[in-house]
């Protein structure tokens, strides 16, 4: 678990201060990926770097597992971040060492001896898919390719903890859906805690179990994935959620009313797994009446589907009722009504 | 041949006088790269934000480098005289060149090494102190692997400017080719040996830039 307390990081500037991260409490428990989102200038990348003090705090106290990281001097820091693995937007790599070598390098400085870290490089790559191109140089790499040579070297000395910053901000979209898949494999197969910053809402939505948002150096609004896509709070937030979900559907549905005028029409928010087991299908076969999907939109998260769908539903009044009572009370799709034809 | 045209050219004496020069060249070449990688790095680390940040000390260092940039060569020769006197024994020969050629070149040498080290990405350096790297491992397995071509294509311009360095010496009795071109050339008015002996010289510089080139060129992996 990664407690932090009262965390702040005040720069100093010439005429005022900019307080980068302000009094920040949160609690990250072990194994989550834990996402955190926000504007430019937010205080995102300060908060990371404060984690493993590449940045001083200038407040507050930060405990990994049983190690308070802000009481550490300098020797144990330096053992402390051994087990801190960080990846970079970057990259960051030395261009004058192989894949290889560049893998090896934690490895060095930690001290383990060169037949243990042939053996450990070798696994590395495995792991991240680099087989085969162990010994290229980074600028023999697609910028892919070289996310998982940083990957790879910053799980080399087995962390508990990984530190992402932007780590798929210089990446195509494909690229960076393969490096997230990557991500998530590893917080499976080895069960470190991943610490994720990023602008994009996908990235949230694709890989996190929990989301923090960012704004002014503070926590705005915090929870599961799925909690924060339906009920977001903050303007901020709900913005973030539009980039996933697309907007305007108010707009959309004056419209929708004045083509349908005196039809049925439904909004189906589906939350968590639900939305996987057919349940357009299973209403049509199990009641009388026509479904007609208008619009929507359903996308998957980590704690599974998320979205919603408007539909007409046609048919027998009795029939339109059970089914309407079906899903809202055997399912946890949740039902809006948006019209209804009497 | 050799003797029809260049009638006052004593053969042995050449060789002599360019193994000098090489032997000047190297051995002063060897003292700038490891006094100027000194120097270099002591100016990027305690340069504001450095590692080792320390305003003191980087004045200090700075002002040495400045100071012993300003002074022209021939001047730091003759100023130098007692301290290669004291640590030489003699003011002559190409081993008294020595303590003149490397305080001469060493500085220039460490601005190149500074303007290397500064080229190198800061994300690097973080990273590797992400990875929980003493300063110490950083110099040796990231700076200096890092710069190295840089660092090598910077030695390749001192070493051609440490040639001009040590033809001047010679002039004032170091030996070498500037040595022999002097005395053996231009005070007997013999200028066939002035002449081979420029030839000669511009040889050294062109097989110094070759070889510089081709180290540089291999290192270099970006
Ligand atoms: N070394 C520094 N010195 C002074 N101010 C800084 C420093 N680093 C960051 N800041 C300031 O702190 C604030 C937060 O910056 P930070 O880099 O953490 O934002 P971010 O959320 O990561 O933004 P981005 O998405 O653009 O990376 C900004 O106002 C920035 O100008
Ligand atoms: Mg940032």
């Amino acid at each position: 678990m990664i407690s932090i307390k009262g965390l702040r990081k005040v720069f100093q500037a010439k005429e005022d201060n900019i307080t980068a991260v302000d009094r920040l409490n949160l609690d990250i428990k072990d194994g989550e990926i834990f996402g955190v989102i926000g504007y430019s200038g937010a205080g995102k990348s300060t908060f990371v770097r404060l984690l493993n003090r590449l940045e001083e705090p200038s407040e507050g106290s930060i405990k990994i597992g049983d190690r308070e990281i802000t009481a550490l001097n300098k020797r144990d820091l330096r053992l402390a971040r051994q087990e801190i693995g960080m990846i970079f937007q970057h990259f960051n790599l030395l261009w004058s060492r192989t894949v290889k070598d560049n893998i090896a390098f934690p490895l060095e400085i930690a001290g383990v001896p060169k037949e243990e870290r042939e053996r450990r490089v070798l696994e590395l790559i495995q792991l991240v898919g680099l087989a085969g191109r162990e010994n290229a140089y980074p600028s023999q790499l697609s910028g892919g390719q070289k996310q998982r040579v940083g990957i790879a070297r910053a799980l080399a000395n087995n962390p508990k903890v990984l530190l992402c910053d932007e780590a798929t901000s210089a990446l195509d979209p494909e690229t960076t859906n393969a490096i997230l898949d990557l991500l998530v494999d590893i917080n499976k197969k080895l069960g470190l805690t991943i610490i994720l910053i990023t602008h994009e809402m996908h990235v949230i939505r694709k890989i996190c179990n929990q989301v923090a948002v960012m704004e002014n150096g503070k926590i705005v609004e915090q929870g599961e994935v799925l909690e924060v896509f339906l009920k977001p709070k903050q303007s901020v937030t709900k913005k973030f959620v539009e980039q996933v979900m697309g907007s305007g559907e108010d707009d959309d549905l004056e419209q929708l009313q004045s083509t349908y005028k005196g039809e049925d029409i439904f909004r189906l928010h589906f939350v968590g797994d639900s939305a996987n087991q057919a349940l357009i299908s299973k209403i049509a076969k199990q009641f009388n009446v026509d479904i007609n999907i208008l619009q929507g939109k359903i996308t998957q998260t980590q704690m599974g589907a998320y979205g919603n769908l408007i539909v007409q539903i046609n048919g027998d009044e009795r029939e339109k009722d059970n089914a309407v009572a079906f899903i809202t009370e055997e399912t946890s799709v949740e039902v809006e009504v948006i019209q209804r034809a009497n | 041949m050799l003797t029809n045209l260049f009638p006052n050219l004593k053969v042995e004496d050449l060789i002599e006088a360019t193994y000098e020069t090489f032997y000047m060249t190297i051995i002063a070449l060897a003292g700038t790269f490891i006094l100027g990688i000194l120097l270099g790095l002591l100016l990027y680390l305690t340069m504001k934000g450095g590692l080792w940040e320390n305003r003191v000390l980087n004045w200090i260092v700075a002002s040495f480098v400045n100071v012993f940039r300003a002074i022209p060569f021939i001047i730091l020769i003759l100023l130098l005289f007692p301290f290669t006197d004291f640590l030489v024994g003699t003011i002559r020969g190409p081993n008294a060149a020595l303590p003149a050629l490397i305080i001469g070149a060493a500085p220039f040498y460490g601005r190149l090494v500074e303007i290397a080290l500064k080229e190198i990405d800061k994300g690097v350096i973080e990273a590797a102190q992400a990875m929980g790297a003493k300063t110490r491992t950083i110099i040796f397995r990231v700076l200096l692997p890092e710069s190295m071509p840089a660092l090598i294509s910077g030695l390749t311009v001192t070493a051609i400017a440490l040639i001009g360095y040590t033809a001047m010496a010679g002039v004032i009795g170091a030996g070498g080719l500037g040595n022999y071109a002097h005395y053996f050339g231009f005070m007997r008015r013999d200028f066939d040996v002035v002449f081979v002996c420029t030839v000669v010289i511009v040889i050294i510089v062109f097989i110094f830039q070759f070889i510089g080139d081709i180290i540089s060129n291999k290192l270099d992996k970006r």
